[in-house]
């Protein structure tokens, strides 16, 4: 019951913001709820045997007979390592969140905390979810509070991108739903009909079933990832929403898509999968390459950052199809560093734009002068964004260029490119908006306070703790790895001549 | 194995905890932090000088001692130890970095007395220091990475350190995106290694070349030498080492000079193994070490800016010792010779040049100095010890080191030695050209300069350094530096010279000689102009050189100017065919709700009408189903 207390804590806390009488208290209510939701995740993660791998904490009841749905949750290393981003982020993210100037009010007011509440605990049951069915209703469900936090409380153009937003995504849900269903009838005449992960597993596909199953869930995934040339929604989205909704769209939301190819398309079409990578590999190289190429030339902030994880979502993507436990330990890795670093960035611009009235990077100049934290925040976020060694992202980076590497070396290498388009957007960005003259328009910014400093701060730490040790949160996810690979059967190919070991025995003790 | 040789972390830590400790510590320690910065770099010198002392007192063959700290990361196939190596090599380096660093930072206190930001300052000095020692200390190429981008990071902060300057803050950017280029060049490296030896461990895989085949071997060198030309200036990545010159002096003299700039030719020493395999790899080595040595003295000749002038001749030492890494056993020894000794005086002769600057209000032109030797005595006399050095004085340390240099290239081929020979020459024009504008001559200093000599702090490492430059040769009494390198980048054999060691020694000092004469004539006999002649009526070499032989015009036609076009043609390609093509279609879907939103007034309710057909749909395909 333990996941289910996990997702339904934040669910419950939202539906009490909303429908209690408005006051000053939601703030400190949303943020007391996420904080115990962070807790109750740590005693997940407490509860979870790391040696063990696998499903664990599962529940599992019977929901809709007729249909073979369950309400089934569980956690393996990959689950449980998104659940851990979401359980982290949030919180900090309300906390970054209390004094956003809102089109209807100034400060949050309690719908808008109360949506955010129920983003959390829909992406949580999301990540859990060991039924296909119920996936598949959380995860189109997540799309509601994203329109609203959008369409009621972004900012200038916010009708017409939470419309773009829900219609783009819409679309890749019913295309899965047609492949939803089509599983269903699969499952129905081997027998009898279940929506549970470990029985479609168990399906016996022909081969072109199998491919056209695998695209109905791949289209919605990279739509949602976003994967180039499918990326266009993300940058409208986050250009017209406020900062914290783009954290918890980027950084949480749209790993769904990340979640879904790993635990989906190679968990229940490795055969498919296999067939559809050397395409899907050309899209995410051509997404790392694509989405740096446009946040150099992006002027406004917010859409900038946006574009710079349309780059680093090339990278996760290009990983898992690359189908090395390497690269897909790297990917997954990456999911969670990507949230750490952009949450940053996003955060850190959200300040700045709204101190400075505008999201104009030609709008700021020389800000460093009167805002040094700010401009170091900013600095530590985008340097993390380039995978900067001992930031966290960079182990996930080298891990996924590795991996492909050694199964196609050109893409890898054309990956590795990333790294110099990366020091350019961020350098860029910090050197127009930062450095220089103080621009006499950002005259009236204040350097950040102490709520902004405690909300993004133990992002910095994290960064940096899983910079330099990132050992612990890869015991979580290599047994889900090895096991993904193993359905999958492609595996690491071996090293061409390996070095000899005994060398390494003796050198320990010095020669 | 309780060792104390098993404590280099604490080398790496020391100057680690000095940076945190100034970054994080509140106003209040803006007093004192840099002493704290100081005293860091100052512990981890001494605890340098204990470990080698250690060392010292072993085997010969039992000099290589690697600490297994922790393990970085260990997923799929890539397992990276945070591993430490104290070695010969790492040992020298380690004194190097510690010693001239710590002097640096004594100089500091003095050169940033006034700089409100002092505190940050001495922090990223510590925090270079941190990462350039595990760059040399690093058992693993992924560790060596680590400090190699760490003392990237610091590099960019302390170029860019005067932000409010716009050509400091673009300076610093190009540094590291130039850096960046070379690090692509690293890191195809590693992951080559990985597919083909399965480690980046560094000992492993010098045991793991002889299996390689031949493509992949010289594959590596090539890849490691593009880092190796990012890190240490080296054409083709060479533009960004004269921009560096915008950071506070100390700086150029630490970073770009003495230490980091020659991070590059350690890599490719450490990499004895792959570079001795192969051929074609050590060839191209040889070629960038040639070119950039030419390159950086013509460079210096045409400067008028005395930092730039250094960093000109900067670009051109560390082209000795890539040159000199390039001819494999034969040279790897002598250019860590060089590159041990030219820390000693660039270092001297940059903190000079602060001096200078700091004597003069912070003026670079030389043409505005003159006569300086008797308002600044020390600071002349200092800088004249390291000009000897540099120039290849008999005995003093750089003619030693540079002299062993020139033999080796004779060894290996007459044109490679005629080069360096040449590279001697304008080394001693260029030196005492600026010798010359700086500190002889008749006063040309601008009105209301009133040029004395700098506080004693920052004296007397210049004075600690002077003595330096002159007496480093002693490394090479009998034969020490090589002995003490031999059994990490192996045994020397001598190849045949062309004429006896002694007559090129000779040739050697003729070239130098007739260098200085020759700027003598120009600048010492003639009255030095207080205004530069103007592009049009100097020759076209001078013209080129100048323009830095049109380094960044070559970069801006190839690569600076193509990225924004594409920048820019990607950018309207997504505008229009991408979202026009994929939007058109969520367009038509958007409209259609749009059209029922009208109706409804509200998106609310468009969305509730979408989701509720799907649902519709879903129900009744699965009825469908199961009453088939």
């Amino acid at each position: 019951m333990m996941l289910t207390a996990l997702a339904l804590l934040p669910l419950v806390g939202g539906l009490v913001l909303a429908l209690a009488p408005r006051g000053d208290w939601g703030r400190w209510f949303a943020v007391a709820v996420t904080g115990a939701t962070l807790a109750l995740s740590l005693a997940v993660l407490a509860r979870y045997d790391v040696d063990a791998g696998g499903m664990q904490l599962t529940e599992q009841r019977t929901w809709i007979e007729p249909m073979g749905v369950h309400y089934a949750l569980g956690v393996d290393g990959l689950g449980l390592t998104l659940v851990l981003l979401t359980t982290v982020l949030t919180p900090f993210v309300v906390l970054a969140a209390l004094r956003d100037r809102l089109p209807a009010s100034e400060g949050a007011s309690n719908g808008y905390l109360a949506w955010m509440l129920v983003l959390e605990g829909l992406a949580i049951g999301v990540f859990c979810a060991t039924d296909v069915f119920l996936f598949y209703v959380l995860f189109e469900a997540t799309l509601v509070p994203i329109y609203f936090l959008i369409g009621s409380y972004g900012t200038a153009g916010r009708g017409r991108a939470a419309i773009g937003f829900l219609v783009y995504n819409l679309v890749g849900g019913l295309v899965m739903l047609a492949a939803v269903v089509g599983l269903y009838v699969l499952s129905a005449d081997a027998g009898e009909p279940s929506y549970l992960l470990t029985d479609l597993q168990q399906l016996d596909l022909g081969v072109w079933t199998e491919r056209l199953l695998f695209v109905g869930f791949f289209l919605a995934f990279a739509i949602k990832a976003p994967l180039w040339p499918l990326h266009t929604w993300l940058p409208d989205a986050a250009g017209a929403a406020t900062p914290a909704t783009s954290v918890l769209m980027v950084s949480v939301i749209d790993k769904i898509g990340t979640f879904g190819m790993i635990r989906f398309c190679l968990g229940l079409f490795p055969g498919a999968s296999e067939w559809a990578s050397p395409v899907v590999m050309v899209l995410a190289v051509i997404s790392i390459v694509y989405g740096a190429l446009l946040a150099i030339g992006a002027d406004d902030l917010r859409r900038l950052v946006a574009l710079t994880s349309v780059s680093h979502f090339g990278f996760i993507v290009l990983g898992v199809f690359a189908l090395t436990t390497t690269s897909m330990a790297g990917s997954v890795l990456y999911m969670l560093n990507h949230g750490l670093s952009t949450a940053v960035l996003f955060l850190v611009t959200g300040v700045m734009i709204a101190q400075r009235g505008s999201a104009d990077v030609a709008a700021f100049g020389g800000v460093q002068r009167i805002a040094p934290i700010m401009s170091g925040m900013l600095l530590i976020g985008g340097l993390s964004s380039l995978s900067l060694p001992g930031m966290a992202p960079f182990v996930s980076e080298l891990l996924v260029i590795v991996g492909t590497f050694s199964r196609e070396p050109v893409l890898g290498s054309i990956a590795a490119l990333g790294i110099v388009l990366a020091a350019v957007y961020v350098l860029r960005l910090y050197r127009r908006t930062m450095t220089g003259p103080l621009s006499p328009d950002v005259g009236g910014m204040r350097d950040l306070g102490t709520r902004e400093v405690a909300a993004l701060s133990p992002f910095v730490v994290l960064i940096v703790a899983l910079g330099f040790y990132p050992q612990p949160l890869l015991d979580v996810i290599e047994p889900a790895v090895d096991e993904v690979s193993h359905v999958v059967g492609v595996g690491d190919p071996e090293p061409r001549t390996p070095a000899p070991v005994a060398q390494s025995e003796t050198h320990e003790e010095g020669h | 194995m309780n060792d104390v040789l098993d404590t280099a972390w604490v080398l790496v830590a020391l100057p680690l905890a000095g940076a945190l400790l100034l970054l994080t510590w509140g106003k209040e320690s803006d007093r004192f932090g840099h002493w704290i910065g100081t005293a860091a770099s100052a512990a981890s010198f001494v605890w340098g000088v204990v470990l080698f002392v250690a060392l010292a007192g072993r085997d010969a063959g039992d000099r290589s001692v690697t600490t297994n700290l922790f393990t970085w990361f260990d997923a799929g196939r890539v397992r990276v130890d945070m591993a430490l190596t104290y070695d010969q090599l790492s040992a020298l380096f380690v004194l190097l970095i510690t010693g001239v660093g710590t002097l640096i930072h004594v100089y500091s206190i003095g050169y940033m007395a006034d700089d409100p930001r002092r505190r940050r300052f001495f922090a990223f000095l510590n925090l270079f220091v941190a990462s350039m020692l595990t760059l040399v200390l690093a058992a693993d190429y992924l560790v060596l990475f680590l400090g190699w981008e760490g003392v990237g990071l610091a590099s960019y902060l302390l170029i860019g350190f005067w932000q409010h300057k716009p050509s400091a803050a673009a300076a610093a950017q190009k540094a590291f995106v130039m850096n960046r280029v070379g690090d692509l060049g690293m890191v195809i490296a590693i992951a080559l290694m990985l597919a083909h030896l399965g480690t980046t461990d560094i000992d492993r895989v010098a045991t793991g070349v002889p299996a390689l085949s031949q493509g992949v071997v010289t594959a590596l060198g090539l890849l490691l030498l593009l880092g190796a030309c990012g890190k240490s200036a080296q054409v083709p990545l060479q533009a960004w080492l004269l921009d560096a010159m915008e950071g506070p002096t100390p700086v150029s003299a630490l970073i770009h000079a003495a230490t980091m700039v020659t991070a590059g030719v350690y890599l490719i020493v450490r990499s004895s193994a792959i570079f001795d395999a192969s051929e074609t790899a050590r060839l191209a080595v040889v070629a960038v070490g040639l070119v950039t040595l030419l390159v950086g003295a013509a460079i210096g000749c045409a400067k008028d800016d005395i930092k730039k002038a250094l960093a000109g001749s900067t670009m051109s030492q560390i082209g000795y010792m890539t040159l000199a890494a390039g001819l494999g056993p034969a040279g790897y020894a002598f250019a860590i010779f060089h590159l041990v000794t030219h820390g000693f005086f660039k270092a001297n002769m940059f903190l000079g040049a602060g001096s200078v600057m700091h004597g003069t209000g912070d003026d670079v032109d030389m043409r505005h100095y003159g006569a300086l030797r008797t308002a600044m005595p020390i600071t002349f006399f200092t800088f004249a010890a390291g000009y000897l050095a540099i120039i290849g004085f008999p005995g003093l340390s750089g003619f030693w080191s540079k002299d062993k240099i020139i033999e080796t290239a004779f060894g290996f081929n007459v044109w490679v030695g005629l080069g360096t020979l040449l590279g001697a020459g304008v080394t001693a024009f260029y030196m005492t050209r600026l010798m010359v504008m700086t500190f002889l001559g008749r006063k040309r200093w601008r009105d209301g300069v009133h040029p004395h000599e700098s506080p004693a702090v920052m004296t007397v490492p210049l004075v600690v350094l002077a003595a330096l430059s002159v007496l480093g040769g002693v490394m090479l009494l009998g034969h020490w530096i090589t002995d003490w390198l031999a059994p990490v980048v192996g045994e020397a054999h001598h190849e045949e010279l062309p004429v006896p060691a002694i007559v090129l020694t000779l040739l050697v000092l003729v070239v130098v000689v007739a260098g200085v004469a020759l700027a003598w004539a120009t600048y010492g006999r003639r009255e030095v102009a207080a205004d530069a002649p103007a592009d049009r009526e100097v020759g076209w070499w001078t013209r080129a050189a100048r323009h830095e032989l049109y380094g960044n015009a070559v970069n801006d036609a190839l690569v600076v100017r193509p990225t924004g076009q594409l920048v820019r043609g990607v950018t309207a390609f997504d505008r229009q065919v991408v979202a026009g093509a994929v939007g058109g279609l969520a367009g038509l879907f958007r409209d259609a709700s749009q059209g029922l939103g009208r109706l409804q007034t509200g998106f609310v309710r468009s969305y509730a009408l979408v989701l509720f057909a799907g649902a519709a749909a879903l129900a009744a395909a699965l009825l469908a189903v199961t009453i088939a």
